[in-house]
């Protein structure tokens, strides 16, 4: 499903008298089934922004269409992966990927099984979240997404906490889903390579206010090699964006 | 609670035991550190006793002061064999059971209620908080005077003191449900039911059973204050008779009675908290890593 992100304004406010612009005219058409990454440094914005295409922040002014419809507010359309996993703890992993749908029914049983066997946790069913380590949690948190069958995945910094080898191998795992499942993905980011590493477009956003400064096309096939020549140049081209943002400031 | 933790452990932990041991040294194993817990648990009771009965045998102390150990058990035997401990027994657990379920039912239910919605919070809380501090003792009377002798105004009595601990636990627990979990239940669209089912009682659970133990100790307290203030049977009964024939050792055969009955039902409740909160991830007090 499309999302178009037009004239988005949000403010804060710091004290009586100052407000804090934290997006300032913030534009953005996204097509059906593309992989947006959105980078920036902490404080540009880019996860009120997430928050704001997800429903969970209704105070901005602007409008967020999704599929052509305006966005009402929170639901499973907009599937959202937060940076914690966020799992409930008494409940198992398959239980917590049905939440409040019912194991019981065959329909939810299958799509659930399947979804155990796309993000990788096969025989981790019966598993509580403190018995899964921090990759695994937030797999079954994708997969508790997923079984909603979500038109846009939002994912706001998904593996910011997990070590190098587990964030690697979970951007695979998404590459993955999103080849078979073909959601809109937009994921926010700090993280260099793991932005061009997935993003069909990577678009660049600058704090105080926060603005997009650049949306950068990358027309390279899956997998990505980091250490490819073209995938080093978009790193260049990014790091130059900021480095011309940080002169502006 | 630690027996339970063991098996609720039990799937890694005993992958590990079986690389390490034969099947058969482990079941020994156990089974040796579960008669070591319980032996670490009677130390303190058996030396306590043996030198009870040392200075009551040795000693010139009166047995309406302090009678031995030896003296408190063959009347113990004495008052199972005629029946007459049984039959007190048995109406105190009526009683107290009676009284736990009315008191503690209506506290989970005002519980809950006050912890859903602030405004029933700001009207019926200052209330509660102020019949809580009212001790048995100062009520009794009066719940004697409007409710008779009979078994109403004990049943009553009882309910009132098991009333407030759950009813503050379950408020507290529902308080303190993670707002990020909310969050999550927002972006999942749960319904109100689902809500309340799959997130807001199962994250009160912990403080909704530590209720449930206090009001179970709090319903054995105000049965003796019940049955103390006047009754014809009954394990409280049992003592005041006893103490004005000055027959201590019934005294003290009453009272452990009270100690075995509380703590068997404390463990009853232990074991439900064992079985419902498997989840949960805590520090045990067993530190085995060193």
């Amino acid at each position: 499903m499309s999302v178009t992100i037009k004239s988005v304004h949000r403010t804060f406010k710091k004290s009586q008298e100052e407000d804090l612009i934290v997006l300032d005219d913030v534009n953005l058409h996204i097509k059906k089934e593309e992989f947006i990454t959105i980078i920036g440094p902490s404080g540009c914005g880019k996860s009120t922004l997430l928050k704001i295409i997800a429903g969970l922040d209704r105070k901005f002014h602007g409008s967020i269409l999704i599929g052509g419809q305006e966005l009402t507010g929170p639901g499973i359309k907009q599937g959202f992966i937060f940076q914690e996993h966020r799992l409930f703890p008494w409940l198992t992993v398959e239980k917590n990927i049905a939440a409040d749908l019912s194991l019981n029914d065959s329909e939810i049983r299958r799509k659930v099984d399947e979804l155990i066997e796309i993000v990788r946790l096969k025989g981790f069913e019966k598993a509580y979240p403190r018995e899964l380590s921090g990759g695994m949690a937030q797999r079954v948190a994708i997969a508790r997404a997923l079984l909603r069958n979500p038109d846009v995945l939002l994912l706001d910094e998904p593996f910011g906490a997990l070590d190098a080898f587990t964030r690697t191998h979970l951007q695979d795992v998404l590459l993955d889903i999103w080849k078979k499942k073909k959601t809109t993905m937009i994921l926010v980011t700090h993280d260099l390579d793991e932005s061009i590493y997935l993003a069909n477009r990577l678009v660049i956003m600058t704090p105080r206010p926060g603005r997009i400064s650049q949306i950068i096309e990358i027309d390279m096939p899956y997998p990505r090699k980091k250490t490819d020549v073209r995938f080093q140049a978009i790193r260049q081209q990014v790091l130059t964006e900021f480095e011309k943002s940080e002169l502006i400031h | 609670m630690s027996k339970a933790r063991a098996a609720i452990v039990a799937g890694p932990q005993a992958a590990i035991k079986k690389a390490r041991y034969s099947q058969n040294n482990t079941v020994w194993n156990t089974l040796f550190k579960r008669i070591l817990i319980g032996i670490r648990g009677l130390i303190l009771p058996v030396l306590i006793l043996g030198i009870w009965q040392f200075v009551g045998s040795f000693y010139d102390v009166s047995d309406t002061l302090l009678p031995t150990p030896a003296a408190i058990f063959h009347s113990f035997l004495d008052l199972i064999f005629t029946g007459e401990l049984w039959a007190h027994l048995k109406i105190s657990i009526w009683r107290a059971a009676v009284g736990f379920g009315l008191g503690a039912g209506l506290g989970l239910l005002f519980g809950v209620i006050v912890g859903f919605s602030s405004r029933s919070e700001q009207v019926m809380d200052p209330t509660f908080q102020m019949l809580r501090t009212i001790p048995h003792l100062a009520v009794a009377p009066l719940f004697i005077l409007w409710f008779g002798f009979g078994e109403l105004s004990k049943v009553l009595l009882i309910a009132k003191g098991a009333f407030f601990p759950i009813y503050v636990n379950a408020f507290l627990g529902i308080r303190g449900v993670d707002s990020k979990l909310f969050e999550v239940a927002r972006v999942l669209e749960f319904s109100r039911f689902h809500l309340i089912t799959k997130l807001i009682l199962p994250a009160a659970m912990p403080n909704i059973l530590l209720g449930i133990r206090l009001s179970l100790g709090v319903a054995w307290l105000g049965l003796v204050v019940a049955e103390l203030m006047g009754s014809s049977e009954g394990i409280g009964y049992m003592i005041m008779d006893a103490r004005q024939f000055s027959n201590t050792d019934i005294v003290f055969v009453g009272i452990i009675i009270f100690a075995v009955v509380g703590k068997w039902t404390d463990s009853l409740v232990r074991v439900l908290e064992a079985k419902l909160l498997k989840w949960r991830d805590n520090f045990n007090g067993d530190d085995s890593s060193r």
